[in-house]
């Protein structure tokens, strides 16, 4: 590799570069700064992760091509997940710094963290090759591991970090068996190659194509590889909770659309069975899961978990439309769940933060401000018109009633409806109950962020200057996988 | 000017119902007070104009809907029976409204009570200038809306919430007949509009109902009901008229009338006695048209209303409840209205329902100063004597008995307002039948019975509330004491019109200036012809006319107009002067102005018989001499008669066992009904495999989901495990099966 090429791969990945040496920086300066300058590093990762955004938007041409001998590739999917990862990251860098000082957690290594997982995921949605696939995983899931039991004092959140590491390393072996697998049988783990090589599918590559699926449905938390979610949801600090209810997801299922168009398009009958009985697995799990819980963090790890059985139903039609479809509902409940989980790091009284539904109740009296964000919202992802979540589950369902997929359509339809029960349960303690103890005033930034992702998602608003041009965006940055 | 009459009312309930809050209870007590005298000032007008000096018109505001071929617009149409209409409405109404300034002092809702009455105002005006069957039904629902509010209006009471949901029910049944009605009306003309339907009767113009397949004259269409071939004109009138049964209480409908009295007293005078419940005579009177081609019809609300009329003084004897003997009165007096339509004699209905207005409104009222003075007691058992302590009220209550009773010497220009309505409508059931019209002459004899029960029941009343010893507490009799000027003044406006409505307006109501006042708004046949059906009709015969309808309508049509020219004052002048002897009246052969225009004479001389004009007279002063020896003379005769009069007398103190019959018949079996499809189909099979079965299952699988998770770390591991294994197995079986 001469230095031209190195000069010209390293250009493509300058967000990755940015960060990578932004955390250097920063965890220097934390150190010798110490956990006083917590917030300053903080606001300082927020800012480099912007930029790392910014530059995979501005700076790095979105045609970019391939790098790395070709196992990194920019293009318009990798730029379009990119930057609204950046985004989601930041909005839950932005949501953590209130609660971390409240909960004396206030240290430099937090913003670093979320830096470096911010930096895997980047390299997920941009990894061409089984290599730097699993690079990007372990980077960002070892960054999580830790953020998940940053608590450390905190039993549950321990217990939360050790489960999440353990199943985790046994999510990422089976990856990598599969891995191994694919690279036996097509002699390559680069996806061009691969997809050139799987002309004859064979036994052993079904059985590693299995294997590195059920190893990314564990980062999406699909059923059935969604036991570690709500203990992690519960136990993990909220604003970490938060982190991980939307940027990874979104890097992973990236990840997942590019790892089976890309290298395995011969074998789409195969992956669409088994994603359909994931995507359908989820739905249930995440439908019914959520009915019994009183913890809203629990209940938001249901939820997440069905939202990514429904982002799932697309993928599974295995067309343009299909991913479409898969990164307008994504984009829709990154920005949804965001704001959830910003009105649950606002529940908060004098002692101190409160998880359980019921603490909700009464808050259109004390809050009507964030209560009305939050019915929204609430709204939203349960589906309900004209709210941008209907849209999404919109878009999502019809790619897979085109492909015929009639009876996964009306599951999905079906699970909707169960889980609207849940989140109308939230509005209905909102808006009708009494409240026993009133919450305490919201820290800002979670109000602006509840309030703008309100916003977003009140499709009234955006619709007509972002409609077109969305969805435009969106089937360019689909079409890089065809 | 119309808008105005119709819309402030509106305007009044709608500030004073959406903005209660900020504005507080006086402020719209007055607003709404105001709005309505400012109406009735402008109907008193809209009379003046209208009926004296002929300027009909009709206001077309906009169009409510247009579906195709069926349309319906809001429209204003005020002819002479609309303004009488007006007048009544809006008079009562604003008499009522001020009355309740002083009656609801205490209540903490005024301003909900006077939004609803202004609403119910509106309403009820919507109901008379609509030009369409439409906007008719929509102000037929809308009083009943505001009669269920009002009736409700002390909704903490059961009692009142049962009254009210009793009345609206019953409504219900006649409304179905009614909305049946406007179908079969639009089934035959393909129209709503009175003008389209009435123009097609009244020419027997070729009409083609749906589904026929040529054209037929009007009076000879036919519509399928029942899977019987029906006369459409008889069907659509028999179904108006269950409408009118429902609105107005009359047999079998009235069950729901002595309950509405849970509403306040000025409810019940506006609504119940002045207003609403004579919505039903207008409707017939204002389907004249239908009603005078459609004789079985007629003869169908002639019987009713005959038998509503004796049916409800019969029970009115029994009543213990002050308000309760004056709704069966209402209830006796709208049979009498409606009789005199069944037989043709609509100026005759409507000129009672005119006075009527005055004095049941002025029993009403009077009666509520009562009841307000006794702190809310209603009972008469427990009243007497008061007379001393409220001798306005009493003096009051008394013209009103006069004016009801029909105390007047015949053939004199001498009575109240009662004696000319009621006197009329009586001839005019004797005329009918003595021309051959059965019924009518059914509804002559059972006239003068219930005369003379409504001269007992109400001499009755007056004894047991006013005159021998007081049976209540003690300490009420001693606070006892005149209504307030805010409540006095009203009654006296009442009581003047209840002494004078009669002789002024029986000119042009029913003597000789009544083809000037009517015009087109009534409409008489007016048949020679041996044709049978028409004979059997009392209608053309109390009329006793003839001329052959078509071609002569012109001529008639000439002489209106004649009328509303010149003529039409010296002819109210003359009505109000000579002619407003009932007597005097019948013997006027044929009108001046129609002499000289060589036209037909139209009102016929009617030569009622000497025993005929002279039997209501003594029938009353028979009912007083029985009320005063019953009740004026000695306290407790009449209370022994009623604990010795046996079945008889439980039999009318129960009215009839009406509301027993139907709480078997229809309350416990639709109850019965709704318990088996309730209890049986929906919560047994719906809702058990339904919903409810399906919420159920969801929870249940919900809490096993939740259960699975079990915190375990190795049951996590190993479910993620036989997820891999499943897949991988299916595929590779999957794979060689492909």
């Amino acid at each position: 590799m001469d230095v031209a090429t190195l000069t010209a791969s390293l250009q493509l990945a300058a967000p990755e570069v940015m960060l990578a040496v932004g955390a250097m920086a920063l965890l220097m300066f934390g150190v010798f700064a110490g956990d006083r300058a917590a917030m300053l590093v903080n606001a300082a990762a927020t800012l480099l992760v912007l930029a790392a955004g910014a530059a995979a938007l501005f700076y790095v041409p979105a045609d970019g091509g391939e790098a790395f001998s070709g196992s990194f590739v920019v293009d318009p999917l990798a730029t379009y997940a990119k930057v609204l990862i950046a985004a989601m990251a930041a909005a839950a860098l932005v949501l953590s710094s209130t609660y971390l000082q409240n909960e004396k957690l206030a240290k430099c290594e937090y913003p670093v963290l979320v830096v470096l997982a911010v930096l895997g995921m980047m390299m997920m949605v941009s990894s061409r090759d089984l290599i730097a696939l699993y690079i990007g995983i372990e980077l960002q899931s070892l960054a999580l591991y830790v953020l998940a039991a940053f608590n450390r004092d905190s039993l549950r959140a321990s217990e939360a970090g050790l489960k999440y590491f353990v199943l985790g390393a046994l999510s990422s072996g089976l990856l990598l068996y599969g891995a191994s697998l694919i690279y036996g049988f097509a002699g390559s783990t680069q996806f061009t190659e691969i997809a050139i090589a799987s002309g004859e599918p064979s036994i052993g590559l079904i059985f590693g194509l299995v294997f590195l699926l059920s190893g990314l449905a564990f980062k999406i938390s699909a059923a059935p590889f969604h036991m570690w979610t709500p203990d992690v949801y519960e136990g993990a600090p909220t604003p970490v909770t938060a982190l991980f209810a939307a940027a990874p997801k979104l890097a992973a299922i990236v990840l997942i659309a590019r790892t089976l168009f890309e290298p395995f398009p011969v074998l789409s009958d195969e992956w669409r069975q088994v994603l359909m009985a994931i995507s359908a697995l989820s739905m249930g799990v995440g439908a019914f899961g959520a009915l019994a819980q009183t913890n809203i963090k629990r209940l938001m790890a249901y939820s997440s978990i069905a939202n990514m059985g429904f982002a799932l139903v697309p993928l599974c039609a295995g067309t343009l439309k299909g991913v479409e479809g898969m990164l307008i509902y994504m984009t829709i409940y990154v920005v949804t769940t965001t704001g959830i989980f910003a009105c649950i790091l606002a529940m908060r009284r004098r002692e101190g933060m409160v998880e359980e539904i019921s603490d909700l109740a009464g808050l259109s009296k004390t809050h009507p401000g964030l209560a009305t964000a939050l019915t929204v919202l609430l709204f939203s992802i349960a589906g309900v018109p004209p709210l941008a979540g209907f849209f999404g589950k919109l878009y999502a369902f019809i790619p897979a009633i085109e492909a015929g997929l009639y009876w996964l359509a009306v599951f999905g339809f079906l699970m909707t409806v169960v889980a609207a029960f849940y989140y109308l349960r939230l509005i209905k303690l909102i808006w009708f109950d009494e409240a026993e103890q009133p919450l305490i005033a919201a820290p800002r930034e979670a109000n602006l962020i509840a309030a703008g992702s309100a916003l977003v998602v009140f499709p009234i608003l955006i619709l007509p200057f972002a409609a077109g041009p969305g969805l435009e965006l969106i089937s360019y940055a689909a079409g890089s996988l065809f | 000017m119309y808008e105005a009459i119709v819309f402030s009312p509106l305007a009044g309930a709608v500030v004073a119902g959406l903005f209660r809050k900020p504005l507080g209870p006086k402020p719209a007590m007055y607003l709404t007070t105001a709005l309505l005298f400012v109406s009735a000032l402008l109907s008193l007008f809209a009379l003046y104009d209208v009926a004296f000096r002929g300027h009909e018109v009709t206001l077309q505001l906009f169009t409510w809907f247009a579906v195709g071929d069926f349309s319906a617009d809001w429209a204003l149409r005020i002819d002479t029976l609309t303004a009488v209409m007006l007048v009544v409405v809006t008079g009562v109404s604003s008499l009522v409204h001020l009355y309740s300034i002083g009656y609801m002092d205490h209540d903490p809702d005024q301003a909900r009570f006077f939004s609803y009455l202004s609403l119910f105002t509106f309403a009820m005006l919507m109901l008379v200038t609509s030009d369409n069957f439409m906007q008719l039904f929509f102000g037929w629902e809308g009083v009943g809306l505001a009669s269920y509010l009002l009736i409700g209006f002390w909704y903490k009471k059961p009692s009142a919430n049962a009254a009210a949901v009793k009345a609206f029910v019953t409504n219900r049944v006649g409304d179905f007949g009614f909305a049946l009605g406007i179908m079969a009306i639009y089934f035959t003309f393909g129209s709503v509009e009175f003008d389209v339907v009435f123009d097609a009767i009244a020419a027997n113009a070729p009409v083609t109902p749906f589904g026929a397949e040529a054209a037929v004259p009007a009076r000879d269409a036919v519509v399928p009901f029942l899977n019987w071939n029906v006369n459409a004109i008889e069907l659509s009138a028999v179904l108006l008229f269950i409408g009118a049964m429902g609105k107005s209480a009359q047999f079998f409908l009235h069950v729901w009338l002595p309950d509405a009295m849970e509403g306040p007293t000025p409810v019940s005078a506006l609504i119940h006695a002045a207003t609403m419940v004579t919505a039903g005579v207008f409707l017939v009177v204002r389907c004249s048209p239908i009603y005078e081609h459609a004789p079985y019809a007629a003869m169908f609300v002639t019987a009713i209303g005959a038998v509503t009329a004796l049916y409800a003084a019969t029970v009115g004897l029994a009543q213990n409840d002050i308000k309760r003997v004056i709704a069966y009165s209402t209830c006796s007096q709208l049979g009498y209205m409606f009789f005199a339509a069944g037989v043709g004699a609509y100026g005759a209905a409507m000129f009672h329902l005119f006075t009527h207005a005055f004095f049941k409104a002025l029993l009403f009222l009077g009666s509520g100063a009562v009841i307000h003075a006794l702190h809310d007691e209603q009972d008469m058992r427990k009243m007497g004597g008061v007379w001393k302590k409220m001798p306005w009220t009493w003096g009051l209550m008394i013209v009103g008995t006069l004016a009801l009773t029909g105390v007047g010497i015949p053939g004199t220009p001498i009575g109240f307002a009662g004696f000319f309505s009621k006197d009329r409508i009586i001839e005019d059931a004797f005329l009918a039948g003595e021309a051959g019209l059965d019924v009518g002459m059914l509804a002559f004899w059972m006239g003068v019975i219930a005369a003379f029960l409504t001269s007992f029941y109400s001499w009755r009343l007056i004894f047991m509330t006013f005159h021998g010893t007081f049976k209540g507490p003690a300490s009420d009799f001693d606070h006892a004491h005149d209504a307030p000027w805010v409540m006095r003044g009203p009654l006296v406006v009442l009581a003047l019109g209840a002494v004078f409505a009669g002789v002024l307006f029986y000119g042009p109501f029913v003597g000789k200036g009544q083809e000037g006042f009517w015009r087109e708004s009534v409409y008489v046949a007016y048949e020679d012809h041996g044709d049978a059906a028409a004979t059997d009709h009392g209608a053309a015969v109390a009329h006793d006319v003839s001329e052959t309808e078509t071609e002569d309508a012109a001529a008639i049509d000439d002489a209106a107009d004649a009328l509303e020219g010149a003529a039409a004052p010296a002819a109210v002048d003359a009505a109000e002067t000579d002619a407003a002897v009932p007597d005097a009246a019948h013997a006027v052969v044929a009108d001046a102005a129609h002499a000289a225009d060589g036209g037909p004479p139209r009102y016929v001389e009617h030569h009622v018989p000497d025993w005929v004009l002279w039997a209501p007279f003594w029938v009353t002063l028979a009912g007083f001499v029985f009320a005063v020896l019953f009740y004026g003379l000695r306290e407790g005769v009449g209370a022994a008669i009623a604990a010795r009069g046996g079945p008889l007398h439980s039999f009318l103190f129960n009215k009839w066992y009406f509301d027993e019959i139907y709480d078997f018949i229809f309350v416990r079996g639709a109850r019965g009904l709704g318990d088996l499809f309730w209890k049986g189909g929906d919560q047994g099979t719906i809702d058990r495999f339904g919903p409810d079965g399906v919420a159920a299952a969801t929870l249940l699988s919900g809490k096993r989901v939740a259960k699975s998770q079990t915190g375990y770390l190795y049951h996590y591991a190993f479910v993620m495990l036989i997820g891999v294994a499943a897949f991988a197995t299916f595929l590779l079986f999957s794979a060689r099966g492909g």
